[in-house]
């Protein structure tokens, strides 16, 4: 060895990496802290740099890739913040599928990393091969295939800016095992944009202008919000905008929270199980203002009957929303924020006239006297109850999580939500399964808060094996299942559409259905898997234990399981059914 | 109604599949597709002629603008852009008929670019009302082959 190479030792900045170590230093450097990762051949390079960089970045190791997946979408949902995952090729990677789905649906920021067989193996059905950049095509907003270890940074750099930038989505980066082996000297990237027609663009004086005159003029205006509200963090601006018009108001599902429900001008949400106050508001207006919106057929139902009497204008960032599910009559593209702030401003410029709203919000507020959301007192415990009894015993200051059926839309109508980000559900997709895993990611995402996964048997189960992601990690996330022993919402349109014919609805013994009535037949028995986990857990089935369990599970230290054992007979109501309108709303 | 739709995109791989998929994923058939570099080699034009319900294809238009990789979008309504397709088409001949058929190809200015003793190949620039009409006429001979690269549209 000669004394020259002694003398060219590399300093830090020229030091050579390998390509898993320089994705682990990218995350950091987008100010990632926590990741759920499930590691497989094919990723265990980068777990390898994880566990180097431990006291840097905090992993999670989920139970199934799908219950990581969700984690990392709660924890998006309850921040703002890209939720981060990573999973190994083939299984691992199609375990990630519908929470991938379940993000490009509900537009969470999240940035999906996947191990891929060798470059050189690419194409030839090797072992844990897909090629899941094709797959996953059509419900990513981007994706990439890091077939060079020189693109490495700068790939992460710019998967974080696409999933951020703009309406949020969810990004694949699917790495081979090689470019993770490989080594190179870094090159950090700096500042990066993307092309101008990703960025953002606002809506002009004019337009808004027009929209104040419409305001100043219309007798009967609603304001109709959504995810778009939520992913702008625009609720000042909401708030502003609500209270200097005085225009009442109505969310999407996306939407619960972005705007304090308590508050006299909301009538909380409307849509298919939404107030009935709410629909009957939409439907009659005679303005509708839908910021941050994309019209779900969830929302209007039949589309032709939806707000009739109203001219609609409609803000959102993605032009490729408007006039998709239905044609307005004023599509205005830009960030619903500025919209919504400048049209304040330009309230107080220029001598806006507010409308005498006088005697429509006073119809509004006699038809929430005449349908508030409302349950027959039973002497079992309902799942409506047991929210409405969480509610109080939280004071509205929890996040809540859901899985999808029943308990999913009873909880959005009896928790009341005050606060943006504390309502975490798969909504656009649908997802059950998503309920637990979302609330372990909220948890540690916000680790001084209350976070109650509301869930139904039947969703609760599909990831029940994230109990033991939250025993061993440390994340003490709660669930209450309201156990009907039933898919209740399939149950409930089999009854009002089905002749009560019951097509595989049922989860235990169909003859011996466990009920309050029957404790003998419920099945399984939740308390001693999550005992069998190491977890605590109390059922529940006398209406005056109720508060106490609930009060139980909130004051546990860690994780906690608490089954409510509810009849299979109650349906969620209001219900607008598919493909009719707010005439044909079933309210008892 | 007939849409041509120009597409100019960052030349990297799986751009056309997102392309694509975005029509067939809406059970829509592309009826003609052109892809190649521009004059920058990091940068092409995707050129596809669509047939459909015009708000569908409103939608499709405005969901390739948010492609990451899109760069700019136009859906031509008739008369904006100038636009051409080239076509080969291998056609049978025997010696009866050869000069007829050479007649045929020097009135629409198609070049006859390989000549066997049973067949010729001729190559064929126009827009589509040209092409169909070469085509038709030269039916009679018997068409082996056919090969179109489909329409390539510019603002006029």
């Amino acid at each position: 060895m000669s004394a020259t190479t002694d003398v060219k030792k590399p300093s830090q900045a020229t030091q050579e990496m390998n390509g898993a170590d320089i994705l682990v230093e990218s995350l950091i450097r987008e100010g990632v802290t926590d990741i759920f990762a499930y590691p497989g051949g094919a990723s265990m390079e980068m777990h390898q740099s994880l566990a180097k960089a431990k006291d840097r970045i905090r992993t999670i190791l989920p139970r199934h890739e799908q219950g990581g997946s969700f984690a990392a979408e709660g924890y998006a949902r309850a921040t703002g913040k890209v939720g981060v995952c990573m999973a190994t090729s083939g299984p691992g990677a199609t375990n990630l599928m519908t929470a991938i789905a379940d993000a490009f649906m509900d537009s969470t920021p999240l940035v999906c990393i996947t191990g891929q067989v060798y470059t050189k193996f690419i194409g030839k059905a090797a072992f844990q091969e897909t090629d899941f950049f094709g797959m996953t095509l059509p419900v990513v907003k981007h994706s990439y295939l890091v077939m060079d270890i020189k693109d490495l940074a700068y790939t992460i750099r710019e998967a974080f800016k696409v999933a951020t930038t703009g309406r949020p989505g969810p990004v694949v980066v699917d790495i081979p095992k090689d470019v993770q082996q490989n080594m190179i000297v870094p090159d950090w990237p700096g500042e990066i944009t993307l092309l101008d027609s990703k960025l953002p663009t606002f809506a002009t004086d004019q337009q808004l202008k027009n929209i104040l005159h419409l305001i100043e003029e219309a007798k009967r205006p609603m304001v109709y919000y959504g995810g778009g509200i939520v992913a702008a963090e625009a609720y000042d601006e909401l708030k502003a905008f609500i209270e200097k018009t005085g225009v009442p108001c109505s969310s999407t599902l996306m939407g619960v929270g972005a705007f304090p429900e308590t508050h006299q001008l909301s009538t909380k949400w409307f849509g298919m199980h939404g107030s009935a106050y709410g629909n009957l508001a939409v439907h009659n207006c005679d303005l509708l203002l839908a910021f941050g919106v994309r019209f779900d057929d969830r929302i209007t139902g039949e589309v032709s009957k939806f707000a009739p009497q109203a001219e609609i204008v409609h803000i959102d960032i993605d032009a490729s929303e408007h006039n998709k599910n239905k044609i307005v009559h004023h599509p205005i593209t830009g960030d619903i924020g500025h919209a919504m702030g400048r049209m304040v401003e330009l309230m107080e410029q220029a001598d806006f006239k507010k409308p005498d709203l006088g005697p429509w919000v006073e119809q509004i507020q006699n038809w929430k006297k005449d349908y508030p959301f409302s349950y027959e007192e039973s002497p079992h415990i309902l799942g409506q109850e047991a929210i409405r009894v969480l509610y109080e015993l939280t004071k509205g200051e929890a996040i809540i999580s859901t899985g999808v059926g029943q308990h999913q839309m009873w909880a959005a109508q009896y928790y009341d939500f005050k606060y943006p980000r504390h309502h975490i559900s798969s909504l656009g997709l649908g997802s059950m399964g998503y309920g637990y895993p979302a609330a372990i990611g909220a948890k540690v995402a916000c680790p001084d808060k209350h976070v109650i996964d509301i869930d139904g048997d039947g969703s609760f189960v599909m990831n029940v094996q994230e109990l033991a992601t939250a025993k061993i990690e440390k994340i003490a996330a709660k669930a209450m299942i309201l156990n009907n022993q039933h898919l209740g919402m399939v149950m409930q349109w089999e009854d009002r559409f089905y002749d009560s014919v019951r097509g595989n609805t049922i989860l235990g013994d169909e003859k011996n259905i466990g009920s309050p009535e029957n404790l003998d037949g419920l099945y399984p028995n939740y308390v001693e898997i999550a005992n069998g986990f190491g977890l605590p857990a109390r059922r529940v089935h006398k209406k005056e234990e109720l508060r106490d369990a609930i009060q139980e599970m909130l004051d546990s230290e860690e994780a906690f399981l608490l089954d409510v054992i509810t009849p299979y007979t109650e349906h969620v109501l209001p219900m607008i059914p598919a493909g009719k309108s707010v005439d044909q709303m079933i309210v008892k | 109604m007939r849409h041509t739709i120009s597409v100019l995109v960052e030349n990297k791989f799986g751009v056309l599949a997102r392309i694509s998929g975005l029509f067939s994923g809406r059970g829509f058939n592309i009826h003609t597709l052109n892809v190649a570099p521009t004059h920058d080699p990091k940068v092409s034009r995707v050129t596809a002629v669509v047939r459909g319900d015009d708000s569908v294809l409103d939608q499709i238009t405005k969901q390739l603008k948010k492609l990451i990789n899109v760069i700019e979008v136009h859906d031509f309504k008739k008369g904006q852009a100038v636009s051409r397709e080239l076509i080969l088409v291998k056609i049978e001949v025997s010696a009866e008929n050869r000069s007829e058929l050479i007649q045929i190809c020097e009135l629409f200015r198609a070049k006859i670019i390989s000549v066997q003793h049973e067949d010729l190949v001729a190559e064929l620039t126009g827009d589509e009302g040209k092409i169909t009409a070469f085509l038709k006429l030269i039916e009679k001979f018997g068409i082996i082959e056919l090969g179109r690269t489909g329409n390539l549209a510019m603002h006029r």
